[in-house]
């Protein structure tokens, strides 16, 4: 008896599938782009706790700002770097809903510095999910706050110089001093384990959220296959290479 | 009590949900007088002092897009800060009252009173077309009053409306009348009345976006003409104003806010001289009275549009008058006030003598 497509596509056969909450709209990221497989992630998690009517998220300016098309929940669409400071007016007056914030390393660690900081500092009650992929992905790859020495951007071209540009901001360190941060947290989606480690990151995010315990960060240390002129898979192996040292994965607070 | 305190005191009354605000000389009293009245304790009313005005703006971004009554304070310095929050709030066409207690500029100036914020807060301020509604008070019962009207405009237009206003009316203390207590708004009755907002995305609708990106500039196109017809309206419907001594004026001084209230002294030293002036005050500086303006051209032999700055409004009231009759600017800068006297003298000099 030969088996056949239709004997394998039944429900009890079923090991895994897309979050209800995601939308049918094609996602507009490049190949091996790091942004699809956290918007995923973040689907799952709002899906999975069953908060889906009760979540606003606030995207940002950058490669992601469209994120609002992806997953069915309330959206604000904040200017760039603000996410922080909208996600607080959300938050402070429907304090009975989740709130999460998304945004790059440009947005977040640049020209959103004192939003971030001081979002984290007064303890937002909210999530703050900071996509570092050491560039500017959306205008075209120039240089980020994130950027690592040596790297070459478009407006780097001969490589960052730490006399000209000062060192490769760490947000995430800078947020884990702060009394406000319930949870920081760095993580990545480069291998089937990390984007597991990722998720349970962000579950523990939301859930920090329902118990009134302050900001919770989670960085994801991510691929610019475009900006990084290069292929996802060598993008990968870029990343653990070049990036982890820098920015090593785990958790760096968590009360 | 002074007009600042009377915004605040106000705001609670009128029902406002969140307070969001960064000091500045001369409207600090604002802040202080919400965090001594502690209305979280009373209506529920949030109260937070930012780390900045580019926060505070946007701050009020997140609490009007969840349809909430949200306002922010500040003075000129600080208004050039929110100019970025409040083009994406006109964009993703918000309710919100700002109040702008106008000090003198440019740069950190003074802290004196001035009117120099004219062009920024009637010519929309931040990058793209656009407009705010505002208001410009005379009086600190109008500071106390303006906060509800401005409400009400902003959510009745989905547009964020300003308070125009200055340190002299800011610190000036008069007698006010309040109105009473209103609820502030339920969860349940902001899903009613305002479907678009942010509540938490219900099985019944569609999600919500507050948003004021669209890539397809034809799209983009069409949101505009949709957002200048809702000037447009507008310009039909709110214009506001007062007049005095206007039915058989010869000359018209045109003035707002605190100049306004210099200019209606200069137009009873100007009839004990015998000379038949009027004024006109815009409460409304957009939209602007222009009709008004252009049927009164008809009627005198000049005018004479006073504010406390180089002359900014007189551009709007030469587009009025569109030629028909001489029109010049008088005004002290930099913080100094005119008075009445200096008035009546830049009337005779300029155009009754010119
Ligand atoms: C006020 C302002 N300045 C500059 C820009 C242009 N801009 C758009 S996205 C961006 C940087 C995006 O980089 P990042 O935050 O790292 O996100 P990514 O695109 O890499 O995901 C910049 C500078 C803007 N939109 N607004
Ligand atoms: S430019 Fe970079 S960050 Fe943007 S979608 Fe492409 S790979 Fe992703």
């Amino acid at each position: 008896m030969s088996i056949e497509i239709k004997d394998i596509i039944k429900p009890e056969n079923l090991v895994y599938q897309k979050s209800s909450l995601l939308t049918d709209r094609v996602m507009h990221y490049c190949p091996g782009c790091s942004h699809g497989v956290v918007n995923r992630l973040i689907a799952e998690v709002i899906e999975e706790l069953g908060i889906q009517n009760e979540t606003i998220g606030v995207t940002p300016v950058g490669c992601s700002v469209l994120l609002y098309n992806y997953i069915d929940v309330d959206w604000h669409e904040a200017a760039h770097g603000r996410a922080p400071a909208v996600g607080t007016g959300i938050k402070r007056l429907r304090p009975d809903r989740y709130v999460f914030t998304y945004q790059g390393d440009g947005d977040l660690a640049a020209i959103g510095t004192a939003e971030t900081i001081h979002a984290c500092n007064r303890g937002e009650n909210i999530v703050m999910i900071f996509i570092n992929n050491g560039i500017y992905g959306m205008t075209g790859g120039q240089m980020a706050p994130t950027t690592l020495q040596g790297m070459n951007t478009s407006t780097s071209p001969f490589g960052r110089d730490l006399a000209r540009d000062g060192n490769p901001l760490k947000m995430t360190e800078i947020v884990a001093q702060l009394p406000g941060t319930c949870y920081v947290t760095r993580q990545a989606v480069h291998t089937a384990a990390a984007v597991r480690k990722t998720k349970k990151a962000l579950f523990k995010a939301f859930e920090n959220q329902k118990l009134n315990k302050g900001t919770s960060f989670v960085e994801v240390v991510s691929t610019c296959s475009s900006g990084w002129k290069l292929t996802p898979v060598q993008s990968n192996k870029w990343m653990e290479e070049n990036m982890f040292p820098y920015y090593p994965l785990g958790d760096l607070k968590d009360k | 009590m002074k007009g600042n305190e009377a915004i605040a005191e106000a705001a609670i009354r009128c029902g406002v949900d969140g307070y969001f605000g960064y000091p500045i000389t001369p409207q600090s009293e604002i802040m202080e007088t919400l965090m001594l009245l502690r209305p979280w304790e009373t209506t529920g009313m949030v109260v937070l002092q930012a780390e900045s005005e580019i926060a505070s703006i946007n701050m009020v971004y997140g609490g009007a897009g969840c349809g909430k009554k949200v306002m922010t304070t500040s003075s000129s310095p600080g208004v050039s800060l929110m100019q970025e929050g409040l083009t994406y709030l006109a964009g993703a066409e918000l309710p919100c009252v700002v109040v702008n207690v106008v000090r003198g500029g440019p740069g950190l100036g003074t802290i004196q009173p001035a009117q120099s914020d004219y062009f920024q807060s009637t010519k929309g301020g931040g990058h793209g077309d656009y407009n705010l509604i505002v208001l410009a008070p005379s009086s600190v019962q109008e500071m106390a009053d303006f906060v509800e009207l401005a409400f009400d405009l902003a959510f009745k237009y989905r547009n964020p409306a300003m308070i125009l206003t200055d340190g002299m009316i800011g610190q000036m203390m008069e007698k006010v009348e309040m109105k009473p207590f209103k609820p502030r708004w339920t969860n349940e009755e902001i899903e009613q009345l305002s479907p678009w907002s942010t509540t938490g995305k219900s099985a019944a609708r569609e999600r919500n976006i507050i948003t004021s990106v669209e890539l397809d500039p034809l799209a983009f196109e069409t949101f505009n003409k949709k957002l200048q017809a809702k000037y447009r309206k507008m310009e039909q419907e709110e214009v506001r104003f007062e007049t005095f001594e206007c039915d058989d004026a010869e000359y018209l001084l045109v003035a707002y806010g605190s100049s306004a209230r210099i200019c209606q002294k200069s137009v009873q030293l100007l009839r004990a001289k015998g000379i038949k002036a009027g004024l006109l005050r815009p409460i409304t500086l957009f939209p602007f009275p222009t009709k008004q303006i252009a049927e009164l051209a008809g009627q005198v032999k000049g005018i004479l549009s006073v504010e406390l700055s180089a002359g900014q409004m007189v551009e709007d009231v030469r587009l009025a008058v569109n030629g028909k009759v001489k029109v010049e600017h008088y005004g002290r800068m930099g913080g100094m006030v005119h008075s009445p006297e200096e008035v009546v003298e830049a009337l005779e000099k300029k155009i009754i003598g010119g």
